[in-house]
């Protein structure tokens, strides 16, 4: 019994079709008592008043556009170095999650910038970092989108999406250095002297755990519909030969 | 190696190679801009640091897609990866062919663009270097994207969107340089950072280039 087997998509679709109901049902429910508690139970922050509350949106996206681009990069490793199919569909298909919650966490920055420092958008390194995340994710999505052969497909996009990491970690580095930042500092450290206080700690952990499962549910979602297509690829494949 | 650097010069240098398009790409570039922003001298030397550098920047992603395209449609890329110069030693010489063609000249031409743009007094020489040492980078970056999109048919856009925000870093601390010196400020820093990103594409990037070729010749 090892973690490999379920590198077998036979494997993978039969272990993930009763799981995933589940997964849904507690991302849906996190995030929904994370954000009902966020924005209705907790009171106003001083010098915030209400714009406080988005975020419960703001930090949990901004956390999964981060980590999507962290599991894509592990599953392209585990692909280039032990050709399992369903790692490489992984990675494709948290792609368009990880833009989607870099776009969340790029628009709500940007309601929240709005009333608190009375701009849309600064050239601030975490907003310049995000907006740099959200290109390389462009790019990657349209160099699987424009190569036919999957397996051709895989192989570059592992390649493009290790050699990106690079640069968007030097990327991150180097907007630090040519600007200074607008943006607060971590809400959130081990360091309970830093952390925002509990009452709103506690909805915006639940509201995190709910983004972290709502990924993973959509993920799985996806690479099933990856695996369906692949076979439908190959089903159509052997028509067409008989 | 050096004979394949010397074919691609040629190739480059002679009709339809693309040689001086680059150039002409980056002399309109310069020129454009005081149109759209006016022809205020203090607001020009102001942007002409990031001017400079953005300019060279697109006319180094201009020609990039020749870096690989022509000789794979025909044909003498797959006679390279049968020969004995390994795929990593062809992905190296074709980015140094291509800072020959490209980033040299541009850097060479840089600080005439400058006066165009009235670019402060003590920026030139730090223009003149960043972008001798920042372009190589430029390069060498380029090959990469270039050997990921050779399968791809017009694949010239699909290249841009790989290869810029790759250049990002590269450009914020070249750019910076210009800036520092420009203002009188220390330039050591982002140099140093400049000169490490450049040092560390070229040893590292041809490795990746080449498993992208490998990856699209199988």
């Amino acid at each position: 019994m090892s973690i490999w087997e379920y590198a077998n998509p036979k494997k993978f679709m039969t272990t993930t079709a009763p799981v995933l109901p589940w997964v849904f049902a507690i991302a849906i429910a996190a995030t929904v008592i994370g954000l009902v508690w966020g924005f209705f139970f907790t009171p106003e922050a001083e010098n915030f008043g209400s714009t406080v509350k988005i975020i419960y949106l703001h930090v949990p996206s901004a956390l999964m556009a981060i980590n999507a681009w962290l599991m894509m990069l592990v599953a392209s490793l585990i692909w280039l170095v032990r050709r399992h199919h369903v790692s490489a569909l992984a990675a494709k298909a948290a792609a368009p999650v990880g833009i989607a919650m870099t776009l969340i966490a790029l628009i709500t920055g940007a309601i929240w910038g709005q009333p608190t420092w009375g701009t849309w958008w600064v050239w601030d390194p975490r907003l310049t970092s995000f907006l740099i995340l959200f290109l390389f994710y462009l790019g990657y999505v349209a160099l699987w989108s424009a190569i036919e052969d999957p397996d051709t497909a895989a192989d570059l996009t592992s390649v493009l999406c290790m050699v990106g990491s690079v640069f968007a970690l030097l990327s991150r580095y180097a907007v630090n250095f040519w600007n200074q930042g607008l943006h607060q500092g971590a809400s959130l450290s081990m360091d309970k002297a830093e952390n925002v206080s509990n009452v709103y700690y506690i909805p915006l952990l639940i509201s995190m755990g709910g983004f972290v499962l709502l990924f993973i549910a959509l993920v799985i979602l996806r690479t099933r519909t990856e695996i369906r297509l692949r076979r439908i690829g190959a089903l159509q494949a052997r028509a067409r030969r008989s | 190696m050096i004979a394949l650097l010397m074919r691609d010069l040629r190739l480059a240098v002679r009709a339809g190679g693309g040689f001086g398009l680059g150039l002409a790409f980056f002399l309109i570039v310069v020129v454009l801009v005081p149109f759209g922003v006016g022809p205020n001298s203090d607001l020009l030397g102001k942007i002409a640091p990031g001017i400079l550098w953005v300019a060279a920047l697109l006319a180094a992603l201009l020609s990039l897609d020749r870096i690989f395209a022509l000789d794979y449609e025909d044909g003498s890329l797959a006679l390279l990866a049968t020969s004995p110069l390994p795929m990593e030693g062809a992905a190296l010489s074709k980015a140094v062919a291509h800072w020959l063609t490209t980033g040299l000249p541009l850097t060479l031409a840089a600080p005439a663009l400058g006066a165009l743009l009235n670019l402060p007094g003590p920026a030139y020489s730090f223009l003149f270097v960043s972008l001798i040492i920042g372009t190589p980078a430029l390069s060498v970056i380029g090959t990469f994207g270039a050997a990921l999109t050779i399968g791809i048919r017009r694949g010239g856009l699909l290249l841009s969107l790989l290869v810029l925000p790759l250049y990002v870093p590269t450009l914020i601390f070249g750019a910076e340089v210009v800036r520092r010196g420009a203002e009188g400020l220390a330039t050591a820093t982002p140099l140093i950072m400049l000169a490490g990103i450049t040092a560390g594409a070229i040893a590292l990037l041809p490795f990746a280039a080449a498993v992208a070729l490998r990856i699209n010749l199988r």
